[in-house]
């Protein structure tokens, strides 16, 4: 589904921050990647859907090359890569409807995304996401009326929206407590596999990725250096990602006590 | 801050010597350069007149008074033709200060190198000069009347609000831009749903603040023949019929009154 | 499914409105309609006058690219001359001026009356006009920089005043009362206490001020007030554009360089 091959960035500073990563996920699968602050989580990421552009390598989402693309090309292309943020990145001053159609600004012309006129196949399908996320009471809200778990299920709902076909997700509980991370990953996880999505999702929280996900990949300053399943993720693995701590009490497992209230 | 010894006794003072004779140096300079300014003030001014001055004034004041309040008739359409050059003077000048913020702010800019000196340069220019000059150069060239004034105005304001608007959008959330180009959207749908929302305080904010300059800076301009109401001030002035100036005075003083408040009403909705 | 998505499928979708009243949004919508209108029909254009005078906007911008510096060379030097001393003058003598009246018009450090006299000389200054001080004082003092300098002294108090009576009414009130609290007498609560804490924003706005000033001074000359505006407004009514352009381009280049010089200050100081 979606192949990287020798990714490398280095950025304009000499800061190498991809080194050659060779990744491969295939359709449905959501992985995980881990690492500290710094290790190129976030570059990798954004090198996909090329909002960062690449030094050298290839993307493949399908059988298209994403690095070879033009301007125009690389816009149809990223319709097929809903992104979430770390911060929500909604606009917050536009209501959590213009949000989520403006996941199909993609799909539709300049003039009527001007006028906010959206086909009406679009808006059903807006409110059926809302309606899922349980928000479609707040459709016509601003943004930073909500609350930060509400914000980045509107967020979820404006990746979806693009009928993606594989979902880039950079720290998605970053900014949101405990409980609510939880709802949030349960959530995107869910939706995945409903969608039959592939998924990348940045995570610092390891334990959350080891509850959630089914293939953790390390990365450490712009490497690769673990990829595996969860149950693999032992102590010694999570030394060579992040460095030396007591890793005992990180890889317990959590007890999963929100089942009743997850959204 | 610095301690000497004096006497086996440190003594604290706020700064050592040397910066301190630095500052009393520069203040030596400072005046110097003050006593010489006011002399050349001096040498240009009758100082006959200025003993005179209050004589003068109170001349002035007993002829001025009362305003001519039958006077008001002539001052309506003048006062609406002022109105007129401050509205749509600022109209105007935001229309074309939007693509010159645009291609001025750093993260808008189609280029760095090219465009954006010449926005800076339509700034600068426009700044600098003072609606007054502008309308005495229009004056000269479109000819007298509310038309040169309007112009005066708008070409005065595009680089007060460019440069003003251009801020505000080197200072937007580029997540929020991000994500909109993240869901393949093109250049001018990023602006309109990423840039645009987030600007649209500010601008409204200035579009307001500029008007309320706009209007104080219209009162003048018939002065030098840019129509307005300036203009009948000017005829008053030259047939010394100080009735009429002072109700112009107080007709101009209550529309900036006026037009403060409106101000500080639409922003205050606003924000 | 739920019954709120159930209401809302196949329903056409809208932007709720910025003025959520429509009867106010119509209001105010065909208002401004008519307004611009009307407005714009009074506005008359000479068409032919303007087509006439596009050869001059010419001439003129040709002036821009030759400016003739040379044949008014002494007028323009004492205009320039006389304009950067009355934005200095009146700089100083307006910052002298306001700084009293600054601490007199902040509400937490004055008594009422003082705050009451203090807030309407500022208002004042700041609602009238250069242009129109500088017309009533050349009536009363004469033709001539003094006038000038009047007025832009006038003006420095009303815009330094009011600007430092807020940055005095939001400044960190503990600095100042743990100066109080030493006993120290009302001087030496102001020594001590407020102006290390203005000083730096009250330079930063010095020169700002002095930049302004340089840029009033430019056309006070309209009027008769001395300066830089006197030669400019001879030069446009001899239709000299050159030498008009040449002196534009001064003005510029001074305003330019103040900006500079402004910005390099105030970062040291703040």
């Amino acid at each position: 589904m979606l192949r990287l091959d020798k990714l490398t960035k280095v950025y304009k500073t000499g800061d190498k921050a991809l080194n050659a990563v060779d990744l491969e996920v295939p359709k449905g699968q959501v992985l995980a990647l881990i690492g500290p602050s710094g290790a190129g989580k976030s570059t990798l990421i954004r090198c996909i859907n090329r909002l960062v552009e690449p030094t050298s390598g290839t993307v493949q989402l399908g059988d298209v090359e994403l690095t070879g693309l033009g301007l125009g090309g690389l816009r149809k292309e990223r319709r097929r890569m809903g992104m979430i943020f770390q911060e929500y990145a909604l606009v917050e001053r536009l209501t959590v409807m213009e949000n989520v159609l403006s996941g199909r600004l993609g799909y539709v012309g300049f003039w009527r995304s001007f006028l906010r006129k959206f086909p009406q196949s679009d808006v059903d399908e807006a409110f059926r996401l809302l309606d899922r996320v349980g928000l479609v009471e707040m459709a016509d809200k601003r943004a930073d009326e909500l609350s930060g778990g509400q914000r980045q299920r509107v967020g979820i709902c404006r990746a979806l929206i693009q009928n993606p076909s594989v979902l880039l997700v950079d720290e998605p509980t970053a900014s949101l407590d405990p409980k609510t991370s939880r709802q949030i990953m349960r959530l995107i996880v869910e939706l995945c596999e409903e969608r039959k999505l592939a998924a990348i999702v940045n995570i610092h929280d390891v334990a959350l990725a080891q509850m959630f996900v089914s293939r953790i990949v390390g990365l450490k300053l712009g490497t690769m250096v673990f990829d595996g399943a969860p149950a693999d993720l032992t102590e010694e693995v999570l030394t060579r990602i992040y460095g030396d701590e007591d890793w005992s009490e990180t890889i317990q497992k959590v007890d999963d006590d929100d089942e009743v209230d997850a959204a | 801050m610095a301690i000497s010894t004096l006497d086996g006794q440190k003594i604290w003072q706020r700064r050592d010597r040397d910066v301190q004779l630095k500052i009393w140096a520069m203040w030596l300079v400072g005046t110097a350069i003050f006593m010489w300014c006011w002399q050349q003030i001096s040498e240009a001014t009758t100082w006959a007149f200025f003993w005179d001055a209050p004589r003068i004034a109170a001349d002035i004041g007993g002829r001025a008074m009362p305003p001519r309040w039958s006077y008001m008739d002539k001052l309506w359409s003048p006062l609406w033709d002022t109105l007129n050059i401050a509205t749509l003077g600022t109209v105007m000048a935001l229309m074309m200060a939007v693509p010159v913020a645009f291609m001025a702010a750093r993260n808008t800019t189609p280029s760095a190198l090219f465009v954006r000196p010449i926005a800076l340069l339509i700034i600068v220019s426009s700044r600098s000069i003072n609606s007054l000059i502008w309308a005495l150069l229009l004056v000269k060239i479109l000819g007298p009347g509310v038309f040169a004034g309007l112009i005066a105005i708008s070409i005065r304001s595009i680089g007060f609000c460019a440069k003003l608007l251009y801020e505000a959008i080197e200072e937007i959330d580029e997540s929020q831009v991000e994500a909109i180009t993240a869901t393949g959207a093109s250049r001018w749908q990023v602006m309109a749903y990423g840039i645009v929302p987030q600007i649209m305080p500010a601008f409204a904010g200035i579009a307001v603040f500029r008007w309320d300059i706009n209007l104080r800076e219209s009162t003048v301009l018939g002065l030098v023949g840019a129509g307005g109401i300036g203009l009948q001030l000017q005829g008053s002035l030259n047939t010394l019929a100080w009735p009429q100036v002072s109700l112009i005075l107080l007709v101009i003083l209550l529309a900036v009154v006026v037009s403060e408040w409106v101000s500080a009403k639409v922003r205050g909705a606003i924000i | 499914m739920s019954a709120a998505l159930d209401a809302r499928l196949g329903q056409p979708w809208k932007k709720p409105p910025l003025i959520s009243s429509p009867a106010l949004r119509w209001t105010l919508l065909v208002g401004s309609v008519i307004y611009l209108i009307l407005a714009m029909n009074s506005i008359d254009v000479n068409w032919s006058r303007v087509y006439r005078g596009l050869d001059r906007g010419w001439q003129f911008v040709v002036a821009f690219a030759n400016p003739d510096f040379t044949s008014r060379a002494a007028e323009i030097k004492d205009g320039m001359i006389e304009s950067a001393v009355m934005a200095l003058t009146s700089t100083v003598v307006g910052i002298a001026i306001s700084i009293p009246i600054g601490l007199g018009a902040a509400r937490n450090i004055s008594i009422l009356p003082v705050y009451l006299v203090c807030r309407s000389i500022v208002a004042v200054s700041r609602a009238l006009n250069e242009i129109v001080v500088a017309i009533l004082l050349v009536a009363i003092f004469g033709f001539g920089p003094l006038a000038g300098f009047l007025t832009l002294s006038f003006a420095t108090i009303g815009f330094l005043s009011k600007l430092l009576a807020e940055e005095i009414e939001d400044m960190d009130k503990v600095q100042a009362e743990a100066v109080r609290a030493t006993g120290a007498s009302w001087l030496q609560r102001y020594v001590f206490g407020i102006h290390p804490q203005v000083v730096p924003r009250l330079i930063g706005l010095s020169i700002y001020r002095l930049d302004i000033n340089f840029r009033e001074s430019a056309v006070l000359g309209i009027v008769g007030a001395g300066g830089i505006g006197a030669t400019l407004n001879t030069a446009f009514d001899r239709y000299e554009f050159d030498t008009a352009a040449a002196i534009l381009l001064v003005i510029i280049a001074v305003v330019m360089v103040l900006e500079y010089l402004s910005g390099i200050i105030r970062a040291r100081v703040q």
